[in-house]
Formats: C-alpha cells, structure tokens, sequence
C-alpha cells in the first residue's frame, strides 16, 4: 500500500458518482419535468464541476505522496468465477490523475458552454443526463484498475457517443451516424475482447499490477504471444481512436450537437486508445513489431487524414480530420515509445481542439441563429456562408487564432512541444531503424498540412468579405457569455500548457516515470543529440510558419462563393473533397457482401431454411404427429377404454401373482 | 365349500366382464356390472367363513352403494335415451379424440 491510503484517493470513487448521480436526477427530469432548465444546468454542471475539484484534491494528494506503486482502492469484489477474480477496484496513479484532471476540467468548460449552445433544444434535459453519463462512464475507463472494469467504461463512453451523436435522432442521417460509429466501434472491441483473453490465459489475471508485473517473466521479448496481445489491444484502439483503417466513424460523428463533438470526439473519448497504449506500455514495449504497427499506422492517418481535411467546406468536417490526424500523432508517440509525449499531446490536444470545436460551436450557434432569424435555409456549417466574421465575434476569433497557431506546431503554444518531442522521440529511434525515419517524415509533411488546413478554416471564417447574406449580416453577433468565457478559459490553457513538459518548469515525463518505466527500461534512450535536438525544433517551427505563411499568400477568401454558385470541383481536389472514396470502397467491399451474406445465406438459407422449416416447424409437424396417433386412442367408445382398462387390471394381477411376470410389464410399460 | 363359492363368484365375474366388453345395449352393460359386484359380494361372504364378519358387513356397504348407483345409473341412460333415442353405446361417441 503507497502513502496515498487516507488522503483524497480514498475518495476517489466519489469522482465517478458525482456525475453518475447526475445522469440520474437529470434523466429523471428528463421525463418529469423537461422544462426544469435551471434545475438540469445546476445538477449537470454541478456534478461535474465537483468531480474535478475532487480530482483537483486528488492531484495534490499524488503530488505530495509522488507514490512509485500505484494506489489501488478496491470497492468490492465483482467477478469470483473459478480462476478469474476482479474486483471492482479503481485505480490512482501518476497516469491516471492526469486523465482525470483533463476529463473532469474540459468536461466543466463543456458542460458550461453546453448550456448557450443548448438553450432553446427541447432535449436540454435528457442532453445533460446523456453528458453526465458520459463523464462517468470515461471516469470508469480511466480509473478503472483491471481490463475488464476498463472495458466497462469502454463500452459505456461508446453507448453514450452513440446517444448523442444521434441525439437528434428525427433526422434519420443522424441516427444513421450514430449506429455507423457504435458499429464500427464494436469491429475494435473485438480486439479489445480476444486481448484481454490472452491476457489472461497466459499471465492468469487481468489486473493491471499484477498482469504488467508477470509479463516480464511470463513472455519472451518479441515473441508471438505478446506481440498478438499488443495488437489485438491496439485494434480496439484503432476503433476507439479512429485510426485507419476504421477512421471513418469521427467524421460522421459530427452529426451530434458541437459540443458532444468537442468533448466526446475530440478532447476526450477518441484519446481512450492512447491511454489504453500508455497504460499497457509493457506490452507493446515488449513487442518491437506491435510497436512498430502503432507509429506506422499512426504517421499514416496522421497524414492521410490531413490530406482530406484541406478540401473540406464543413468547419466541423475540417476539425474531425483534424482531430483524427493528430490521434495519429499521439499513437506515433506511444508506438515510437515515447509515452510521455503521447500523453503530453494528449492533453494539449484537449485544450486547443476543444477549444476550436466550441469556438466553431459558437460561430455556428451563431449563423444558425441570424438564418432562423430571417427564414432561410442554408447550410450554417459550410464555410463558403461564413467569412469575415472576425469584425462580429472578435473573442471567438481571437481564441480560435490562439488554438490555431498551437496546432500548427508555432512556439510557444502547447502543440509546438507536445509535437515537437513526438517527432523528436521518432527521429531519435530513427537512428537504429531507419523505418523511424519514413514514420518522422510522415508526421513532418502532416504537420504542414496542419498549418494549412487550419490557417485556411481560419481564413474562410474568420476574414475576407461576409457571405452570409444581406439580410442575415444583421443578426450576427459574438455568442453569448456563457459561451464565451470556456473559449477563452481553454485559450488561456493552450497558451500555458506547453509549460507542463518543459525542462527547467514542470516535467510531464519524469511525473509519469513510475507508470512508464518497466516499458521504457525495455526500449532504446529516446535522446538526441543536443545540436539535433535544437535543429529539429527549429524545423518544426519552420513547417508550421511555412505552412501558415503558404496559405496567406495563396488563398483568397475574397474570390470564395457560396455552395450554391461554386463550380464543380474537378481531379484530385474532387478526390479529397469526397474523402479519397473510402466510405464508398467499404461500402462495396464490406458491407455490400456482408449484406448479401446475410441476406441470401443468413436469413433465407440458415433462418428461413434450417430453423424455421427444419428446427420451429419440424418440431411443431413432429408434435403434431404424436399428437394424431395419440388421438386414434381416444375413440370415445366406451367399449374401447373397457378394453384396454381390462388388460391394466390383468397386468396388475399378473404382476401380483408372479414377479417375474411383473418385470416382464414393467419393460412394456414403463 | 369355500373352493365351490370362489370358483363360481369368479364364474360370475368373468361373465361379467365378457358382457361388459361384448354388448352394445347400455341397460344390458350396466346388468352386466351388476352381475361383478355380486360376484364379488359372494367372494366377500364365502370368505368371511373364515376371517370373520367383516367381509358380511362390507356386503351390505357394497348393496347400498350399487343401489345409489343404479338409480344414478338408469336416470343418466334415460336421460341420454330421451335426448338421443338410443342406449346403444356405439352410437354415443362424443369424446372422440
């Protein structure tokens, strides 16, 4: 037991029901009273809000005890089935304090920003139970101290992702988003499935302490055991995290309200596979071929997905391909070994990609309010409507400035470390595997396009002419303070957070050696020289204010029209702007067939074939068959029954008179 | 004599199974059960010979209970005779499965 027993950890289950009690009070007026807006923002933001302030105490606790084992507090026993024994046990450590900070803290800023942007919908309460539910169930995934209680807030984040992506669930598109993400989802958890099976067949439990403790002993470096593990973990990981190949939920998960977007699809839920890496660093460290799939598939969306976000009109659509570009970057960080940077992108992820998608909430809270305004019916999303928008609403603008240059990688802001060291730490492998090398140049080139794409979103928005139209310019105006306020908080936060790994000020990486070290004990020193180090920032530096100053000059928001009179887009723009096809190319390869299968050989064949004709009614013709020669015996001669009443009597006489004779009535009836 | 007496009560049993089995005519089928419980009543009184008077004083219960049943009896085949006009029991088949 560490020095954590008696401080706040103790508490630290009250972190998950606070905002569970949430779900349940605001579900309830949900049905009761769904007009109770005062009563829902109050017990949503609430709970919440208190959740953090815990998590905050909780973070001073591990601060003062630093513990080298992590504090386990144990609820009660859940799962006592032969070998397997789970407890229901969370869990505090180094990691896990840093996930519940961000949660709980861009949560508040998002349930406080909710209440603007949700204000007229008449969902309000059953949204907020949703959100509640949410942070509970992503409390539970990264508190959890085993795999199976991991899972269980595995699942509930992605029943709760389902929830409110169709949360407008009239329109059918919409519905359709959310049943695409949840069953692409459940392709992943697959994987998650098959590995915590092995997990356990080989190490016999699915504790965290104990598994990672075992694994050393128990596996061979490299061999095929724990490289199949370490896969199979990432699956889930790449359909929680929406890497290739299972992307394509993320940017149809936009559908839901933009703050869903900001906090489940970007800040927070989508970085569960990251955390799911960090955590089980043994394993992948162990496995150089799983590490190796990581950065590899991670450099590849990062670049791939950036590459579709330059052509999108949606600013939310941009931001999801931005967002699942940047998942790539933290799984190069934590394939390339470097956990800590992985986690550190994470989090400054967090900030600024929740702050672009509540800014990009507030501008089309905004649009959509002066089209209601006059009656028109257009796109409120599309970035051809928006423009010069910078001379309306200058806070948001300014904020969405801020984030911008720190995910374009420009110093000081947060993105510039956190990318730099994942880029670093890729080059520094790069020495012994020049695979390394193709991984770095992928993250480089997709950096640049980062610069881009986001430089051009901003450029769109925010300047050059407004094309909202004559009558609707009236009515734009900055969004209100409610809304306002989390933007600018989390701009503050983009500005400082790079300050959380810098050496000399705080170190994010020595804070989470207790939980890294058996896997960096594993792997090569991720350290470069100090000339290259200096050469490569500079670099870094160098793409992002090239790409910046590539789009300035290049674009022109004053030539953009709107989506009705904009020419047909042609070639490879064309291409990226239906999204290299990939949906349609799974639709034909996958579903297509799948659909058939199931059609022609499922239903009609196996179904409708075998256990309908065969199995229901076969067993129904087989009774009715018993049934008829039963009923020959029942003639209703009374003469019948006589008989066969006189040769029960003779049997039994027969039986009484000689016993040999009884067996032999015994055989015939039984 | 208690050989004779159980020989004929079986005679007499037997007779009335065979009725009970072969005839068609209701009246004649319920005679026919009459004609068992006699037989069986004899066999009560042949042996109480021997084993006291029980056997004698469960005659008399047996009496009784075929007097209540052939006035039961005959009202059920009047009553089914009146409703169909006949007794005889092939034609009385409603249970048929």
């Amino acid at each position: 037991m560490s020095g954590l027993a008696g401080t706040a950890a103790d508490w630290i289950w009250l972190a998950i029901l606070l905002p569970f009690a949430g779900f349940v009070v605001n579900g309830a007026v949900a049905f009761l009273r769904p007009q109770a807006r005062r009563l829902v923002s109050v017990v949503g933001v609430g709970s919440v809000a208190a959740a953090f302030a815990l998590g905050v105490a909780v973070f001073a606790a591990v601060l003062g005890a630093h513990p080298t084992v992590p504090y386990v507090r144990t609820l009660w026993t859940w799962l006592p089935v032969g070998d397997l024994h789970v407890d229901a046990a969370l869990q505090v450590d180094q990691l896990s304090v840093v996930m519940l900070l961000v949660v709980t803290g861009v949560s508040s800023l998002i349930h406080v920003f909710s209440i603007g942007y949700m204000r007229d919908d008449p969902g309000y309460a059953r949204y907020f139970a949703y959100l509640n539910l949410f942070v509970a169930f992503m409390l539970v995934l990264v508190l959890g101290a085993s795999f199976p209680v991991m899972f269980i807030g595995w699942e509930g984040v992605g029943l709760c992702s389902y929830l409110l992506i169709g949360f407008w669930f009239e329109e059918k598109e919409k519905a359709d988003a959310g049943l695409k993400a949840f069953l692409v989802n459940r392709i992943g958890d697959v994987g998650f499935l098959i590995a915590m099976f092995l997990i356990f067949s080989h190490l016999g439990t699915l504790d965290f302490g104990t598994a990672f403790a075992r694994a050393p002993q128990a596996f061979v470096a490299g061999s095929g055991t724990v490289t199949a593990i370490a896969l199979f973990l990432f699956m889930g990981c790449v359909g929680k995290s929406a890497q290739i190949p299972l992307y394509i939920w993320l940017p149809d998960a936009m559908a839901g309200p933009t703050p869903v977007s900001a906090l489940i699809h970007a800040a927070t839920m989508v970085t569960a596979g990251v955390y799911l890496v960090a955590r089980a660093n043994i394993f992948f460290a162990m496995a150089p071929v799983a590490g190796a799939v990581v950065a590899g598939v991670g450099a590849l969306t990062a670049l791939f997905a950036a590459t579709i976000g330059l052509k999108q009109w949606d600013i939310k659509k941009v931001l999801a391909y931005s967002t699942v570009s940047q998942l790539g970057y933290m799984f190069v960080g934590v394939g390339v070994g470097a956990y800590a940077a992985g986690i550190f992108h994470l989090v400054t992820h967090a900030f600024f990609k929740a702050l672009l998608f509540l800014g990009a909430g507030s501008v089309i809270h905004v649009m959509h309010g002066a089209y209601h305004h006059t009656g028109r019916h257009a796109d409120a999303q599309d970035m051809r409507n928006m423009g010069g928008l910078a001379a309306y609403m200058p806070w948001t603008a300014r904020a969405m400035w801020v984030a911008t240059l720190a995910i374009a990688g420009i110093p000081p802001l947060a993105g510039f470390f956190s990318k730099d060291e994942i880029l670093g730490a890729a080059f520094a492998r790069g020495a012994a595997q020049p695979y390394y090398y193709v991984v770095w140049a992928f993250g480089l080139a997709a950096a640049f396009l980062t610069a881009i794409y986001m430089t051009r979103l901003m450029l769109y928005t925010f300047h050059g002419p407004n094309r909202t139209g004559d009558q609707e310019r009236t009515h734009l105006g900055e969004a209100p303070m409610v809304m306002t306020w989390p933007v600018v908080t989390l701009a503050a936060l983009t500005i400082v957070a790079g300050a959380l790994n810098l050496p000399h000020v705080a170190s994010l990486e020595h804070w989470l050696d207790p939980v890294t070290a058996p896997a960096t004990a594993l792997l090569p020193a991720l350290t470069l020289a100090g000339g290259a180090e200096a050469v490569l920032m500079t670099l870094a530096a160098l793409i992002g204010i090239g790409g910046i100053w590539l789009t300035l000059r290049t674009l022109r928001p004053e030539a953009l029209v709107t989506p009705e009179r904009a020419p047909q887009e042609t070639g490879l723009q064309k291409l990226l702007l239906e999204k290299y096809r990939v949906d349609e190319l799974y639709r034909a390869a996958v579903v297509r067939p799948l659909v058939w299968f199931a059609r022609v050989v499922l239903w009609k064949g196996v179904d409708a074939g075998l256990i309908d004709a065969a199995g229901v009614n076969g067993s129904a013709a087989v009774a009715r068959g018993l049934g008829w020669l039963g009923s020959r015996l029942q003639t209703g001669q009374v003469g019948t029954y006589v008989v066969f009443f006189v040769i029960g009597v003779l049997a039994v006489l027969a039986a009484l008179v000689h016993p040999s004779l009884g067996a032999v009535i015994r055989m015939v009836i039984p | 004599m208690l050989g004779p007496s159980l020989a004929v009560s079986a005679i007499l049993f037997s007779l009335g199974v065979v009725g009970v089995l072969l005839r068609r005519n209701a009246i004649v089928i319920f005679m026919c059960i009459e004609l068992m419980l006699n037989a069986v009543n004899l066999t009560f009184v042949a042996l109480s010979q021997q084993l006291g008077l029980d056997g004698q004083v469960f005659v008399f219960f047996v009496m009784t209970v075929a007097a209540a049943e052939a006035a039961v009896g005959l009202a059920i085949v009047i009553a089914v005779y009146r409703h169909r006009d006949t007794v005889n029991l092939q034609h009385i088949n409603l249970l048929r499965g």
